[in-house]
């Protein structure tokens, strides 16, 4: 059998001298110590930190990367199991760094963390992913309708396009490398027509007259950010995820970062599955980073029989997977993020907006405590190196909306989700992560317990991006929700006679809204996704409730009224937006709150009055009640929502 | 090639370590000691020194001893012969049938492409309404009782394998004691099941390092039989002391440890074993069910914790009764689409309601008066935990969930519930609803 040769420094030769990188291929070393997928390997020559290397076993080359050096002697870290390796096997230095190859036909694929297709390498080696196949990530023999959009002579820089090819439902930009930071002069450009990605499509020409060949596809390292914009922006543009709880309350923004934690069962990756279906980007990239492999199977077979609802294709055509599951080597997870987050800078290039979605980013943090180990570096809380906090900052801080150097604005949304140990947000990588994210979505297991999907909690979370609806009220909606929770647990204490009808009732309409728009049926057709527009009314309308003054006999009678609205509402939520059941639904509700409502009577002291009938709640609240007085000092999710004069 | 040494320079633990060339990390070798041979593994390579895991354990090893290096992996046998078979962990029988060596095979194999997986849809009928109704079992799905010492969880797992509808049952045993042993032994014989099951038991008087190796044996087998076209029910009791002997050996070799001793690879290698349960294109499935001992009963412990965020779910048994909160599996929801189109909403609704009913069982404990709406919550309860919650019911699904409409018209008003009006019309039992407007109007 001949052996696989993973080899491709030909095609790479413009990167490899861009990264100085002098020869590739002739370095090698051997194995003189195997720990687990560690191997330390004794070598000549020259070492790159982070290079990418080959134990050959065999016939099949494993690849690695070189994580530590140390004198003649350097520390790999394999992507494959390391079994049957053998003190004085041969290693081969590939003088590269991990990269990514960045091109047409990235869009639909699934790809594991080091960018192998696993559907083509499904056809090639069946069942199971052998150790040591690779294949390369874009087809080589698929042809693309390239247009050219610049002539001979003309000035182009990296990042420019020098022509595009229809890709799915998108124009896929063909840019200048990345890696070429100088200006250069265009000498010739492809007619139109198609093309294999390997084809040369143009020929440019730098200061000192070197002829640089331009490719459709080019390699970029996983590690490093691409810059090749004019300048970064600070996220605005609300993105919509059509869940009402974000949207509404923990909005995330398009170019921001979020991460929601959550103990395990509490639904975190069926809101990212959700959210990925969803939410209003052009591209999505899901990372299943050491999670179950089902899961991703689940996307991988549902998403090209799902309609995307903006575009009218199917939803695969739009998204991305990078799957390096749990039984997948580990030291591909850490990788797998980063191919992740490079290939959607790659399309925010071309002026998209692309979400990343990785779950979770604790098994990444998990697979370089592994390494750490392995190492015997000394270890940080838990067990954890010493740079996890640095590394998943510089991970979060690749997300941005950029103004590119066409004008145009593209962004990376990165949204991660955390497995805290134990499920308490107290451990390294939750809080890591918190430091640097915009939004946080706390899920709870109190909450997926009582079946309250989704099950964020509205009491932790907070986000500090403005979403549709206006700061004043989402403040407002904050503090019933956290008062709402405080008389609850009062009734816990002293029992519902020791409570008053009015408070009573202000928990029952915390109770409500939480129940019909925070939570939200995932499985059912209409409720699954809420577009603004339908949530801006179904908003104004239960705003509207929370703020009247409703009148009841007794709490009895109070909890009859809110379990029938609460019937209505669950029906009106799930009526076609503009049916005539959607209309006969709120109609009904309108009717049967103006049947309660009356004036807010004088003796009134509750905050529901004060806070409806007085715009500036802060003084009132503090004044009228000394339950939100007990700890000044202390900081309330709503602190963090932005005032919306502020800068932005 | 065999290749043999009689230098051993350290022992610590059951690690023992040889200086020796050309090596490979993982192979297998034979250490011959005056108490009798024993496998061992090469588990780290440093230079000219192989560091190799004694499965027998250490203990009586002489420096002088004989290390016999085999050339290959740990292998177990697959054929048709296994079936109804006893082994230990090591792959040896321990019923008194011949060693099996025909068709070897190794285990730890790689994992399967994602690309070729499909959704698991076939749902495992049980006859137990908490794990059917509620947390129902699905064909490829990776499951674990969460529970704690003493509770009936090998009952329940002996129970759960003869009645589901599999081809092939695994039992993977882990520190068992030797009655749990006999017990699961003794009541798949007399069910007739035994015939269609394989055993790899290790109980709590062998060797540590043996334990290691029962998941491996017993999932490289199931896979096996998978990828021959049958349905597989692995059964793996009690993955807490696989942990623990995981802790053991990573102390032994000086690894730094992440959370209460255990290895920071903890998460890695339970997910390299419970990413076996797979359902095949075109060929049989691995569904695994296991155990977890939470101790003292703290879900946060890294056992559990790991495990939990491994499987597809759980079931919580405490007290003799499975609880229906926790566990979210995504295959459950997949499969219960396909039951009835009630089965999700009632589910959802009950278990709510449930939620509220220990509220109630608080309020009530702190000895505050019951509201109305309590009282129905109590009467709720109580007939959830009599008629659906109790272990011994062994009712099919359509029943259990008839029986779930029952007792939610037995305590509540049809507007109480939160199900969506549809079903309530197509299945409130109706009887009921007149019922209740009489016995109201009778009270009036």
């Amino acid at each position: 059998m001949n052996p696989t040769y993973p080899f491709r420094y030909g095609r790479n030769y413009d990167q490899a001298r861009t990264f100085k990188i002098k020869s590739v291929m002739e370095n090698q070393g051997r194995i003189i110590g195997i720990n687990g997928n560690v191997i330390t390997i004794e070598f000549e020559g020259t070492v790159r930190q982070n290079e990418v290397a080959y134990a050959v076993l065999d016939n099949t080359y494993l690849k690695s990367e070189v994580i530590r050096i140390k004198g003649d002697r350097a520390e790999l870290q394999v992507f494959e199991n390391t079994k049957g390796l053998k003190f004085g096997d041969k290693v081969k230095l590939s003088g590269e760094l991990l990269s990514v190859e960045l091109g047409p036909g990235l869009l639909g694929q699934l790809y594991d963390g080091l960018q192998n297709p696993l559907r083509r390498l499904a056809e090639k080696s069946g069942y199971f992913l052998e150790r040591g196949k690779y294949i390369t990530a874009l087809a080589e023999d698929k042809k693309w309708d390239f247009t050219p959009c610049v002539s001979p002579g003309d000035r182009v820089q990296q990042g420019d396009a020098v022509g595009s090819v229809p890709e799915g439902m998108l124009m896929h930009k063909i840019m200048i490398p990345f890696y070429l930071s100088d200006q250069y002069e265009v000498i010739e450009i492809a007619q139109p027509g198609s093309y294999g990605i390997q084809e040369r499509i143009a020929l440019i020409k730098d200061k000192r007259g070197n002829r640089i060949p331009v490719k459709m596809c080019f390699n970029w390292p996983v590690k490093r950010a691409i810059t090749a914009y004019k300048e970064r922006l600070s996220p605005t543009e609300p993105l919509s995820t059509r869940i009402r709880i974000i949207d509404t309350l923990f909005p995330i923004a398009k170019g921001g970062s979020y991460c929601i934690p959550g103990p395990f069962g509490a639904g975190k990756t069926v809101l990212q599955q959700i959210t990925s279906r969803y939410a209003e980007v052009d591209i999505v990239i899901i990372a299943a980073c050491g999670e179950r492999a089902s899961e991703v199977v689940e996307t991988i077979l549902n998403f090209p029989k799902l309609i995307d609802p903006h575009t009218g294709k199917s939803l695969m055509e739009r998204t991305i997977i990078i799957c390096n599951t749990s039984s997948m080597p580990v030291a591909a997870r850490e990788s797998s993020v980063y191919t992740a987050v490079t290939i959607a800078e790659y399309y925010r290039q071309m002026g998209l907006d692309a979400l990343l979605l990785a779950d979770s980013t604790s098994r990444w943090a998990q697979a370089m405590r592994e390494k750490s180990g392995r190492l015997e570096e000394i270890p940080g809380e838990e067990a954890f190196p010493a740079y996890l906090e640095s590394v998943i900052a510089g991970f979060y801080e690749r997300a941005g909306q950029v103004r590119l150097k066409d004008g145009n604005i593209g962004s990376v949304t990165i949204g991660g989700t955390v497995s805290p140990a134990g499920g308490s947000f107290e451990e390294p990588v939750t809080q890591a992560t918190l430091k640097v994210v915009g939004a946080f979505q706390a899920l709870s297991r109190e909450r997926a317990d009582a079946r309250r999907f989704p099950a964020i909690d509205p009491l932790e979370s907070w986000s500090r991006y403005r979403g549709f609806v206006d700061t004043q009220t989402r403040k407002y909606i904050l503090k019933t929700l956290a008062h709402a929770n405080e008389i609850e647990q009062m009734i816990k204490v002293v029992g519902e006679e020791g409570t008053s009808l009015e408070d009573y009732v202000f928990y029952l309409q915390g109770e409500f809204f939480d129940n019909v728009y925070l939570q939200q049926n995932a499985f059912d057709p209409v409720d699954a996704a809420t577009p603004e527009e339908r949530q801006k009314r179904v908003f104004d309308l239960i705003t509207g409730i929370l703020k009247k003054w409703l009148q009841f006999t007794d709490k009895e009678d109070a909890r009859n009224f809110f379990n029938r609205m609460r019937q209505i509402f669950l029906d009106y939520n799930t009526s076609p937006w503009e049916s005539d059941s959607f209309y006969a639904c709120e109609k009904k509700i309108k009717a049967m709150v103006a049947e309660r409502s009356a004036p807010f009577p004088e003796t009134a002291l509750s905050h529901t009055s004060l806070a409806a009938v007085e715009p500036d709640m802060n003084s009132t609240l503090r004044r009228s009640d000394k339950s939100f007085q007990h700890e000044p000092f202390q900081k309330e999710p709503w602190d963090n929502i932005p005032e919306d004069e502020e800068n932005l | 090639m065999k290749k043999i040494y009689n230098k051993i320079i350290q022992i610590t633990g059951n690690v023992i370590t040889v200086c020796a060339t050309n090596i490979k990390y993982g192979e297998l070798a034979r250490v011959s000691s005056e108490y009798g041979d024993s496998l061992a593994e090469v588990i780290k390579i440093d230079g000219k020194r192989v560091y190799l895991q004694v499965f027998s354990g250490s203990s009586g090893i002489s420096t002088g001893d004989e290390v016999r290096f085999l050339g290959h992996q740990m292998q177990v046998s697959f054929s048709e012969n296994l079936v109804g078979r006893i082994f230990d962990g090591k792959g040896d029988p321990r019923d008194r049938g011949p060693l099996l060596t025909e068709s070897l095979i190794e285990t730890g194999g790689p994992c399967v492409n994602p690309a070729r997986r499909i959704v698991p849809s076939k749902m495992i009928h049980t006859g137990i309404p908490m794990i059917d109704v509620f947390n129902s079992l699905v064909e490829s799905q990776k499951i674990s009782v969460f529970t704690t010492a003493g509770e009936p969880y090998n009952e329940l797992l002996a129970r759960i394998a003869l009645q589901a509808k599999v081809d092939i049952i695994v039992l993977g045993g882990m520190g068992l004691r030797f009655d749990d042993y006999l017990f699961f032994k003794d009541t798949l014989e007399n069910e007739g099941a035994l015939s269609r099951s394989v055993f790899f038991i290790h109980t709590a008087s062998d060797p540590v390092v043996e334990c290691l190796m029962v998941p491996d044996l017993s999932l490289a087998v199931a896979e096996k039989f998978a990828m021959e076209g049958k349905t597989v029910l692995a059964l793996l009791t009690d993955m807490a002391n696989f942990c623990d002997a995981l802790k053991e050996i990573s102390i032994t070799m000086e690894q730094v440890p992440s959370n209460r001793g255990y290895p920071g690879d903890l998460y890695s290698q339970l997910a390299s074993r419970y990413e076996k349960a797979v359902d095949f294109e075109g060929a049989g499935s691995v569904t695994i069910l296991s155990v977890t001992t939470m101790p003292g009963n703290d879900v946060t412990h890294p056992i559990p914790d790991n495990t939990g965020y491994i499987t597809e779910g759980q079931y919580y048994l405490n007290n003799g009764r499975i609880e229906p909160f926790g566990s979210l599996s995504r295959l459950k929801q997949l499969v219960n689409k396909k039951t009835r189109e009630d089965h999700r909403s009632l589910m959802d609704a009950m278990v709510r309601l449930y939620a509220y009913f220990q509220e109630t069982m608080e309020k009530k404990a702190m000895g505050f008066r019951m509201s109305p709406w309590d009282e129905k919550l109590l009467r709720y309860g109580t007939l959830f935990e009599r008629d659906l919650m109790d272990l011994s019911v062994n009712i099919p699904l359509e029943q259990a969930l008839n029986r779930g409409w029952e007792i939610l018209a037995e305590c509540f008003l049809p507007e109480e519930t939160g199900i969506p009006t549809k079903l309530i019309d197509k299945f409130w039992p109706k009887e009921m609803l007149k019922a209740d407007e009489k016995g109201k109007a009778h009270q009036a």
